[in-house]
């Protein structure tokens, strides 16, 4: 009776194009969203995620188009985030489409931001998006992790579970935890910070970053993480979807 | 179905995401109009009423445009209205929010409630029990369906039909009761099984 544990592709979309780099850099070109949204549909994918990363207006505006085009043929939840500042910029992803929002720097730079989206349309479509990393050089925090912005690029001396919890007390329905120092390395999700978020909050939590293997996901799950995401393996046709749930429900996981 | 499309208005009192909800009624062969034009919304094969955020804040944006008597009047004349999410919510008597009570619709005995779970909101995909003869489960009962809510109601009268799911305690996850049916979950997110519901709802109109 329990809800499935969700495996989730994720889709940096610049400029109307997937792309996929290596600790945010060297971007490689890897298909277009849609269809790219429309296969892992196909594969059984429990929600799509488009993480924005484009720089310009310009591209913003075509991110916009292609949410609409993808929730018109995608009948699975969709996430927004990237480049999100303000609640009229939830409002104009919500109408094209998306029933999530992901949220990261604005709130870092203005937290209030959090109960601003929450109270106008629900905690439920608002997502916090934390890229963090161990804290490193002079940098230190209680936890020992620090929430970065850029990509990763710019440590913020803020500590990860701290931000965090105030988050989910703010109105956040959920949190996207993205490991900056497993990101792209596909050698497994960074399970000691899962560990230590999850026992910060009680909203659904998503792992990403690192995965590289099925057993990877089984790790991630163990470490009580809700929702296992994952943008390169699926990408590049190293896991399918389909193996990733079969490797699952073979541990004991309930998945759809 | 008899061969010419049913028409389904999509209820437009500013609610998140309808998008989807026209798209999959249309996937499903409906004819779909986003409105809130009483005339439409009146003469329309079924109505659905969608819902997302606060129980409060949708009780007002269905006061604004007139709802609650436009939902009555359907129901007076046995026309089918389909609530979704908080669209389901409202349909009961109150809801609690943060100590706040608001009325619904009351067209249902029942109180929505915070979820009790480890893990809330309750997010996700989950298994459904659609009693003896649900129409809208029609060979879809082992299937799983995209939820996303942190309240729910934990009792319903024993004249309508139940679905229940379970996030913690058991929860209404959808209601079958004369023209008046809803659903917890989204069916217009939850990918073949949802269409297959749409499909069977569309297929009590007229």
């Amino acid at each position: 009776m329990s809800v499935a544990l969700r495996v989730i592709p994720c889709l940096d979309v610049n400029a109307g194009r997937v792309v996929k780099g290596v600790n945010f850099e060297n971007l490689r070109d890897a298909g277009d969203p849609v269809e790219r949204a429309r296969r892992y549909d196909a594969e059984g994918a429990d929600e799509i995620t488009f993480l924005d990363v484009s720089a310009s207006t310009q591209g913003r505006a075509t991110t916009l188009e292609i949410v609409g085009r993808t929730a018109d043929e995608v009948f699975v939840p969709l996430t927004v985030g990237g480049g999100v500042r303000s609640v009229a910029d939830v409002d104009a992803l919500l109408r094209a489409g998306a029933d999530k929002v992901g949220v990261n720097t604005a709130a870092i730079a203005r937290p209030e931001l959090i109960s601003e989206i929450a109270h106008r349309y629900g905690s439920q479509v608002l997502v916090l998006s934390v890229d963090a990393r161990r804290t490193r050089g002079d940098v230190a925090t209680a936890s020992g992790y620090e929430v970065t912005t850029h990509g990763g690029r710019q440590g913020t001396g803020i500590d990860a579970l701290d931000w965090v919890r105030r988050a989910a007390e703010a109105g956040v329905g959920e949190i996207l935890l993205n490991s900056i120092d497993a990101d792209g390395t596909t050698s497994g999700f960074d399970l000691e910070m899962l560990t230590a978020v999850r026992a910060e909050v009680h909203v659904p939590l998503i792992a990403s970053g690192g995965a590289g293997t099925p057993e990877h996901f089984v790790e991630a799950a163990r470490a009580g993480a809700d929702a296992l995401l994952a943008a390169s393996v699926f990408h590049y046709g190293t896991l399918t979807i389909g193996q990733v749930k079969d490797h699952l429900r073979a541990a004991g996981f309930a998945v759809r | 179905m008899t061969g010419v499309a049913p028409d389904v208005v999509v209820l437009d009192y500013g609610s998140g995401n309808v998008r989807s909800a026209v798209r999959a009624l249309e996937r499903v062969g409906a004819r779909v109009n986003l409105t809130a034009d009483p005339d439409a919304v009146a003469a329309a094969d079924g109505l659905v009423v969608p819902g997302v955020g606060a129980f409060a804040a949708v009780m007002e944006g269905l006061r604004d445009v007139g709802a609650p008597r436009m939902i009555e009047r359907r129901l007076a004349g046995g026309r089918p209205v389909l609530g979704i999410c908080v669209g389901l919510q409202v349909m009961f008597t109150t809801g609690v929010e943060h100590g706040v009570r608001t009325e619904g619709l009351d067209q249902w005995p029942g109180t929505v409630e915070r979820l009790e779970a480890p893990v809330v909101p309750h997010m996700g995909w989950s298994t459904v029990e659609p009693p003896e003869g649900s129409v809208l489960f029609d060979g879809i009962e082992d299937e799983r369906f995209y939820f996303v809510h942190s309240y729910g109601v934990r009792t319903a009268p024993d004249y309508v039909r139940v679905t229940w799911a379970e996030h913690g305690l058991r929860f209404v996850a959808a209601v079958e009761n004369g023209a008046l049916s809803a659903t917890q979950f989204h069916p217009e997110k939850s990918g073949d099984a949802g269409s297959e519901l749409l499909r069977n709802w569309l297929g009590t109109l007229r």
